[in-house]
């Protein structure tokens, strides 16, 4: 009998736009004074002049979500940025508090919000083991019976008694990961872990969750990443603004999730992107932003579906809010599945690295030309990474769709043309097998 | 009705919305003990970790503040000092204040300082004031270790002071400054939360709380009808028992003490309902 480990019913969270209060006594009591003496208050007016939908609005975060897991079951959350994703994970990690709804759960919990929380820079990797346990509720002799295991799984034997401020940031990830992946909970939160660390790195995370959820356990995955969830999820819930859109198996909620993902047009505003970005986000600081990205023709005009004989213009423009020396702009056409099928970097043009040495801040636009007679008829999706050293890098999956329309390279056949890649190649023809032709070479 | 009972007895844990005041989970906290301790243990490297002149720093700052105070207090504004030394009464002041204050001056910014991580984990978060307390205990130590080199000086010089049976309460006393300054800084950490401004009001407040507090000026010069007033301030009667314990002179009561206790007793509940509060739906506020 399937044995329900969470249940979680009408759960809503409302947060209100701005600071709750004036957030100073001072001027708490200035609207209190002017108040008593039936005067107007004098800290009213920011509600008037920004105008409804801001100040003292409150906004729906969650609203009546509902749902059940079974034991042993991996679902995954799937959603855009801002979708309730990350709320639902924090109110159901007791982060903070719903405003209503209740959730009941059965069984011991952990969640990988964002794991390394509370590692100390002056720490030793294993201090910081011990530290770290503790905060996502081991006791001591769990986390020393495990202890082994966790330096074992993050392969940093050598360096577990230097101090984590001496560590790489892969190392620091590594380390976090192997931490909290040894939780051992009965029920596992995950947000986003998979988006950091080197690919080998994500193989192995994604691998203990695998075994994790072979073992009996729940886990709820939280990402972005489709073939992930495809592969981790059986069952996955879909939120759009706050609201449970789908509850059903996984292929089916990845599928209405992409396609309802898409950007009608050849334009993707900032919004646009900016709801979808995705990456190592520092949003304290940030060097590099999207501004638009778009499809455009030869004559500049924007479009979405080209003819195979036409060069279709990918246009990014960006965003530089620091000085920086250099940018990595990455192209990638993709096909419906997130396979890559072709893909440009702006450093690959010797002469555009040439040119763009430094960079003041300000809005650059970057192009890029898919030459014609390159594809064939299909419909491609176009995914562009922005990346500033290591410290940034923002990637927008799937962001616009094109046609192409295979035209043929002369009329003397059937048009065929349902390839990814259909360029126009040299062919000879000659009388004779090959081994005749190689003896006497032209 | 009786299945339905038994079906939410089933759940380990059910997170709803915030509804009764008492509602603690003081029992988490002991759960996670074992991270209480690695708190203490994270701060006590950190703090071992520094260069000389951050432990040098405490035994400093007491001597120079009681020099100062000496000259000011002692023979500027000729404040009787219970016969005692000026500058030994004024240096035991200090110490004691000394470790109240650190451990409020701490604990009032918890929700503040632990900002990203209490976004990110939930642990009881009682755990880092308590914590806190418990580091600054070090301090204190090292401190009280200097208050005794000059008492043993003093004595040996033949100053009149003699300790008295009430060392064997210093323990107690102790953890009462401890409580007190836990129960006051999750207090106020629980309203700087609302209020940003409180913070510079508390460095200000701290200050005056320590001439009311008897550090400087003893019961014994307070006018006799205003004492029981004076008294109601916990501090006070801490800081005469310490004195009497070792210097033999102070006000000390056992009426004082109980409403000493009662006071200390009746914020540290206060501090807990407040900052159990506040910890559920802080998140939302910064």
């Amino acid at each position: 009998m399937p044995n329900k480990v969470i249940k979680v019913e009408g759960l809503s969270k409302r947060y209100r736009y701005g600071a709750i209060g004036h957030g100073t006594l001072y001027k708490d009591l200035e609207s209190w004074w002017a108040r008593i003496r039936g005067k107007e208050d004098p800290n009213l007016r920011i509600t008037e002049h920004i105008g409804p939908g801001l100040e003292g609005e409150w906004f729906w975060a969650l609203r009546d979500v509902s749902f059940e897991v079974q034991q042993g079951e991996v679902l995954g959350i799937v959603g855009r940025n801002g979708a309730g994703k990350s709320t639902l994970l924090k109110v159901m990690s007791r982060v903070t508090t719903p405003t209503n709804g209740v959730i009941k759960i059965k069984g011991r919990v952990a969640s990988l919000l964002e794991i390394g929380t509370g590692f100390h820079q002056e720490l030793s990797g294993r201090d910081n083991i011990y530290l770290n346990g503790a905060i996502l509720g081991m006791t001591k002799a769990e986390v020393r019976s495990k202890f082994d295991e966790i330096v074992d799984f993050s392969g940093l034997e050598k360096f577990i008694d230097t101090p984590v401020k001496r560590y790489s940031s892969g190392m620091y990830v590594r380390l976090a990961f192997a931490v909290a992946a040894h939780l051992e909970p009965e029920i596992l939160f995950v947000d986003e872990v998979l988006a950091v660390g080197d690919v080998e790195f994500q193989k192995k995370c994604l691998g203990k969750m695998e075994d994790v959820a072979k073992e009996g356990r729940t886990i709820l995955f939280v990402s972005h990443n489709m073939a992930a969830i495809r592969s981790l999820c059986r069952r996955t819930i879909l939120l759009d603004k706050g609201g449970l859109l789908m509850d059903s198996a996984t292929n089916q909620a990845v599928a209405y999730y992409l396609s309802q993902n898409l950007i009608e047009g050849a334009v993707a505003s900032k919004e646009q992107i900016e709801s979808r970005m995705e990456g190592l986000i520092r949003r304290r600081n940030p060097f590099v932003r999207f501004r638009e990205i778009a499809l455009l023709d030869r004559s500049g005009a924007t479009k979405r579906s080209f003819h195979s004989d036409e060069d279709i213009i990918v246009s990014v423009s960006f965003e530089c809010l620091q000085p920086i020396p250099q940018i990595y702009i990455r192209v990638t056409v993709v096909d419906e599945n997130a396979i890559p099928v072709l893909e440009s970097i702006n450093l690959d043009d010797p002469i555009a690295t040439q040119d763009s040495k430094q960079f003041t801040p300000g809005v650059y636009n970057a192009s890029c030309v898919l030459p014609k007679n390159t594809f064939g008829g299909r419909q491609f999706y176009l995914t562009v990474h922005l990346v500033y050293l290591k410290t940034e890098h923002v990637f927008v999956n799937k962001i616009l769709e094109f046609d192409v329309i295979f035209k043929g390279y002369n009329s003397r056949y059937e048009v065929t043309g349902d390839v990814f890649i259909r360029p126009q190649l040299s062919w000879t023809i000659q009388p004779g097998c090959r081994e005749q032709l190689n003896a006497s070479p032209k | 009705m009786d299945g339905a009972h038994k079906e939410e007895e089933k759940w380990d844990l059910v997170i709803q919305p915030r509804r009764l005041w008492f509602d603690l989970h003081l029992r988490d906290l002991w759960c996670y003990r074992d991270l209480v301790g690695l708190f203490v243990k994270r701060d006590f490297v950190t703090f071992y970790k520094q260069t000389v002149l951050g432990p040098l720093w405490y035994i400093i700052q007491p001597l120079l503040t009681t020099v100062v105070f000496t000259v000011i207090f002692g023979k500027l504004a000729g404040i009787p000092m219970d016969g005692v030394p000026p500058f030994l009464f004024l240096l035991a002041g200090n110490v004691t204040w000394g470790y109240f204050a650190g451990c409020l001056n701490e604990t009032s910014n918890t929700f503040v300082k632990n900002a990203g991580i209490f976004g990110k984990v939930y642990f009881p978060r009682l755990t880092v004031p308590v914590s806190v307390v418990i580091i600054n205990l070090v301090k204190f130590s090292i401190q009280f270790t200097v208050f005794l080199c000059f008492y043993a000086y003093f004595i040996a010089r033949g100053a009149a002071v003699r300790p008295t049976f009430l060392l064997l309460l210093l323990p107690v006393l102790i953890f009462q400054m401890a409580v007190l300054s836990l129960g006051s800084g999750i207090l106020i950490s629980a309203l700087t939360t609302k209020y940003r401004d409180l913070t510079f009001v508390m460095t200000f407040a701290v200050q005056l709380w320590m001439y009311i507090s008897s550090v400087i000026i003893p019961a014994s010069s307070i006018p006799e009808k205003y004492l029981p007033i004076y008294m109601l301030n916990p501090m006070v009667s801490v800081i005469e028992m310490f004195r009497y314990a070792f210097f033999g002179q102070g006000v000390v009561d056992v009426v004082y003490i109980v409403v000493s206790w009662v006071v200390t007793l009746a914020i540290l509940s206060g501090g807990i309902i407040l900052f159990s509060r506040v910890e559920k739906s802080f998140m939302d506020t910064v």
